[in-house]
């Protein structure tokens, strides 16, 4: 039992770290069509800014800024990602995908090249640093914080979404961009706004990251990045509720199947993946995906053979 | 009819994918009343809609020609700047936001700067009202084309544009909806795409005929459809029996 | 509608600009001057290891030291593994994330019939192709079919199949896989003149001989008409159905092909550096291809092979040159830049200057 329970709590801290990471993506891929692998190098550049402040500054006063520097690294970074080069490729989404790829690869690198390849302690407050008991289990008290801020984020963009009026254009633009613009709205203003959220999202799953994991390292956020990637596609980008769902389920998986299935939790991720998009039924009408299907899939003719 | 027109479309040649689709299309919109674009199916009316509007689809461009609005060139301008000077449009497919409510989509519709007229929306369509926290994917098409026209009249618009608006409704919805056309003509001229001729022989004043991406005839309206000959020539509809007597 | 593009030159050759009509019968000669340049290119490179030349700053040793010939090799590797990758990328407009699994299964693959199996190295190699080309024909069907939830389906589901290679071969189950060690080749299954110091330009030529069967089969099966359907399914996938042929098996033909390929490379690859690696696994070695293709021209007979070899040859050297910084920092934002100023890759830039 008291196993069970700690992995459950570990689970959900794991999900609500990839929720961090996943929402944005969604948000950017629905709204953008844009497939971000630069959203994993945003975070590992906050995770090493956020380190920087945690160690100079010290203690919990020392992990709140480095909480503010990490999320204000991530924002900014995005933010001038989005504005120099992603905004000039605006309407060639392959060219946009390409430059994301570039920057996957150039960003950890050049942390490798100003902090080194090795893996660095992440200083965590002893406040942080112990265990709670939960039915008998002793559980690390960071699993806490990471799904309080999880619910807290998913909370917030619930709010954006259902009570802004950004949050409603970008809901709209989900749906159809072009349309959008045909109302007279700036839509590159969202595609920023939306960016930048993403950034600030992954700098702020860089921190917890941090406290989660104990340790950074230059390839931290792109290792993370592809269990996002499933989040995502599991979520099927319906709502934030289903992507917080999917992460939940993901990260659950992973934790159980990695105690009870010998250490294969990553594998079996794969296969809740390859299983979920196998047995999809039409997503619901609207969604990007089934936007893209209906660009994408061809009627079935039988093949009248020969060759040309 | 000395004013000056509204919109002015001059030797536009459009490019989709490759292929001419539009050559030399030139034709007036004047400051009142309703111009139909006619023509039969894939002539190029909705993409000379596009192309004015800037919506043109990936891979399509004009190559030639000049649009101006008001006298300003609105050529090569983005679509939101086009649309904020003051242009409505609901195009053929309604594009109405299936997963926002009725009050969103026409929330999203309001441009700073402008009176919201919900008062004549409400007035026209008094049916959005009652439904305006369902979400707009599960009004009928009929009530989703309402939606579409109203977002076009929410804003104090020098012109509107609206493709195709009857197309797949019910008889008795075309003659409602051609009823909301006519009144929302008296306030603001339209650009209207229409392939229902009794609709366009209520509503429009003059007429711009399309054949295979060209001008092929600029008139009358009602001159226009009272020739017979001219009209089965020009759209190959003439012996075609008009739907839904408007 | 040219079916298949017109042919680059390389900076280092240029070729005429010949209309690419293999099956045209318009006599013997124009039917074997497309084959002049890939046929002096490949009399050039066959003959480097006979040259003593010395390059200061771009190699270390004159170009028959074993050093400079290794480079060479990995170079060839690259380039080919790239031109492969293209056929799915660039020809059928395909965004696989999981070339990667098939170039590691190469490596491992045979590594493992050898040594497991006790099986020769052809034999080894052999066996790791049937058995790679029907992993791809059951993984492709699978990750083609997600195709239907639009493109980013597909390069998710690959992405997702080679992230469990990768895991797998990092995890070292039953030290099979050596873990983020690697495994060093299996010697004794190598026939001696493929191995050792000594033996680097047999390396060498086995390299160039992949990369030319791979030109050759990536050239040949991209003029026939599979090929023309491919680059239809590329610009228009309705089309292709709308014409009676079933774009779903020529996908599946050009990502089993394209697999087939990889395995190869991989053993290759197992070859020229001497041992498996886990970064053959992951996903970012696909990345890199793809920064390959797209660097050299994606589409082009020449762009992936110039992009593979300048690329490798890049990532191998800037480390050597002690600039201070990461060779991917710099290869990265060479990359990104490309993108803006070189679209059609750089193969495209001196075509455009000569247009």
């Amino acid at each position: 039992m008291d196993t069970l329970v700690l992995l459950t709590l570990t689970g959900l801290g794991l999900g609500a770290l990839y929720f961090l990471i996943a929402s944005g993506l969604a948000l950017i891929f629905g709204l953008m069509d844009v497939l971000n692998f630069a959203h994993g190098a945003f975070l590992t550049v906050s995770v090493y800014t956020a380190w920087r402040t945690a160690e100079t500054v010290g203690g919990m006063p020392g992990l709140l800024l480095a909480a503010v520097v990490g999320t204000l690294t991530g924002l900014l970074l995005a933010a001038v990602v989005e504005l120099v080069l992603i905004r000039r490729l605006y309407g060639r989404v392959k060219e946009q995908i390409l430059v994301t790829v570039g920057l996957s690869l150039a960003v950890p690198a050049l942390v490798q090249t100003v902090w080194g390849a090795d893996a660095r302690p992440f200083p965590v407050p002893d406040a942080l640093a112990g265990t709670v008991g939960v039915m008998g289990a002793r559980v690390p008290v960071n699993r806490f914080l990471l799904i309080a801020v999880a619910l807290l984020v998913l909370a917030g963009i619930h709010l954006f979404l259902s009570r802004t009026r950004y949050g409603l254009i970008v809901r709209a633009g989900v749906e159809d961009r072009a349309m959008v613009t045909a109302l007279g709205i700036d839509v590159t203003r969202a595609f920023t706004l939306v960016f930048a959220l993403g950034g600030a999202l992954a700098g702020l799953a860089g921190v917890l990251g941090g406290l989660y994991f104990g340790s950074l390292s230059p390839h931290q956020g792109t290792s993370m990045l592809v269990f996002a990637f499933v989040v995502v596609i599991i979520g099927g980008l319906v709502s934030i509720t289903s992507v917080a769902l999917s992460a939940l389920t993901v990260g659950l998986v992973q934790q159980y199947a990695n105690y009870y299935a010998g250490g294969y939790g990553d594998l079996a991720v794969v296969v809740l993946l390859a299983a979920v998009v196998l047995s999809r039924p039409a997503a619901g009408t609207g969604s990007p995906l089934t936007r893209l299907r209906r660009a994408l899939t061809a009627p079935r003719t039988r093949s009248a053979g020969g060759t040309a | 009819m000395t004013a000056p027109p509204i919109l002015r479309v001059e030797g536009l040649d459009v490019d989709i994918a490759g292929s001419r689709i539009l050559t030399g299309v030139t034709f007036d919109v004047p400051a009142s009343g309703v111009t139909a674009l006619l023509g039969r199916n894939g002539v190029g009316k909705t993409t000379t809609i596009r192309a004015v509007l800037g919506l043109l689809p990936d891979g399509g461009r004009v190559t030639a020609g000049r649009v101006t609005f008001a006298g300003d060139d609105i050529t090569h301008e983005p679509t939101h700047r086009t649309v904020r000077r003051g242009i409505g449009y609901a195009p053929e497919d309604r594009g109405v936001f299936a997963g926002l409510t009725v009050a969103e989509n026409l929330t999203l519709a309001e441009r700073p700067g402008h009176a919201h007229r919900y008062d004549l929306v409400h007035d026209l369509f008094p049916e959005l009202a009652a439904r305006r926290d369902q979400r707009a994917g599960t009004l009928s098409g009929g009530q989703q084309q309402m939606v579409a026209l109203a977002r076009t009249l929410l804003n104090d618009n020098t012109l509107v544009v609206v493709d195709e608006p009857t197309k797949g409704l019910a008889p008795r919805v075309v003659t409602e909806a051609a009823e909301v056309l006519e009144r929302a003509a008296e306030r603001v001229p339209l650009l209207l795409v229409e392939q229902n001729l009794a609709v366009v022989r209520r509503l429009a004043r003059s007429a711009v005929v399309l054949d295979a991406g060209q001008v092929v005839h600029t008139g009358d309206a009602r001159d226009l459809l009272a020739d017979t000959a001219r009209t089965t020539a020009l759209l190959g509809v003439g012996s075609r029996p008009d739907h839904g007597a408007a | 509608m040219t079916a298949t593009r017109t042919p680059r030159a390389t900076p280092a050759a240029p070729a005429p600009a010949v209309k690419d009509a293999p099956g045209t019968r318009h006599g013997l000669l124009r039917r074997l001057r497309p084959a002049t340049v890939p046929v002096a290119v490949l009399l050039v490179l066959a003959l480097l290891p006979y040259s003593a030349l010395d390059i200061p700053v771009l190699l270390d040793g004159p170009v028959n030291s074993p050093g400079s010939l290794q480079l060479f090799a990995l170079c060839l590797v690259f380039g080919a593994l790239a031109l492969g990758y293209d056929l799915m990328f660039g020809r059928t407009g395909l965004l696989s994330f999981g070339h990667a699994l098939y170039i590691a299964g190469g490596s491992y693959g045979t590594q493992l019939a050898m040594t497991e199996l006790g099986l020769g190295l052809l034999p080894a190699a052999l066996l790791t192709l049937v058995l790679g080309a029907l992993a791809a024909l059951v993984l492709g069907a699978v990750s083609l079919r997600t195709l239907a939830l639009g493109s980013v389906g597909f390069a998710m589901v690959t992405l997702a199949f080679a992230q469990a290679g990768s895991i797998y071969v990092e995890r070292n189950p039953g030290s099979l896989t050596g873990g983020e060690e690697g495994l060093p080749l299996y010697v004794d299954g190598v026939p001696d003149a493929l191995v050792g110091v000594q033996n680097t330009a047999n390396v060498y030529w086995l390299a160039l001989a992949y990369l030319a069967l791979v030109a050759g089969v990536v050239w040949t099966v991209t003029a026939r008409p599979a090929g023309r359907v491919w680059q239809a399914i590329r610009d228009n996938e309705q089309r292709v159905a709308v014409l009676g042929r079933s774009p779903f098996a020529h996908k599946l033909g050009a990502f089993v092909l394209a697999s087939s390929l990889a395995v190869l490379g991989g053993v290759l690859h197992l070859l020229v550096t001497a041992g498996a690696t886990p970064h053959t696994s992951t996903p970012e070695f696909t990345l890199t291809l793809l920064v390959m293709v797209v660097l050299g021209g994606s589409g082009t007979r020449w762009g992936p092979v110039v992009g593979g070899v300048l690329f490798t040859y890049l990532d191998q050297r800037l480390g050597g040159w002690d600039l201070g910084v990461e060779p991917m920092l710099i290869l990265g934002s060479l990359f990104v830049l490309a993108v803006y100023l070189a679209p059609g890759g750089i193969t495209a830039l001196g075509r455009r200057r000569s247009a």
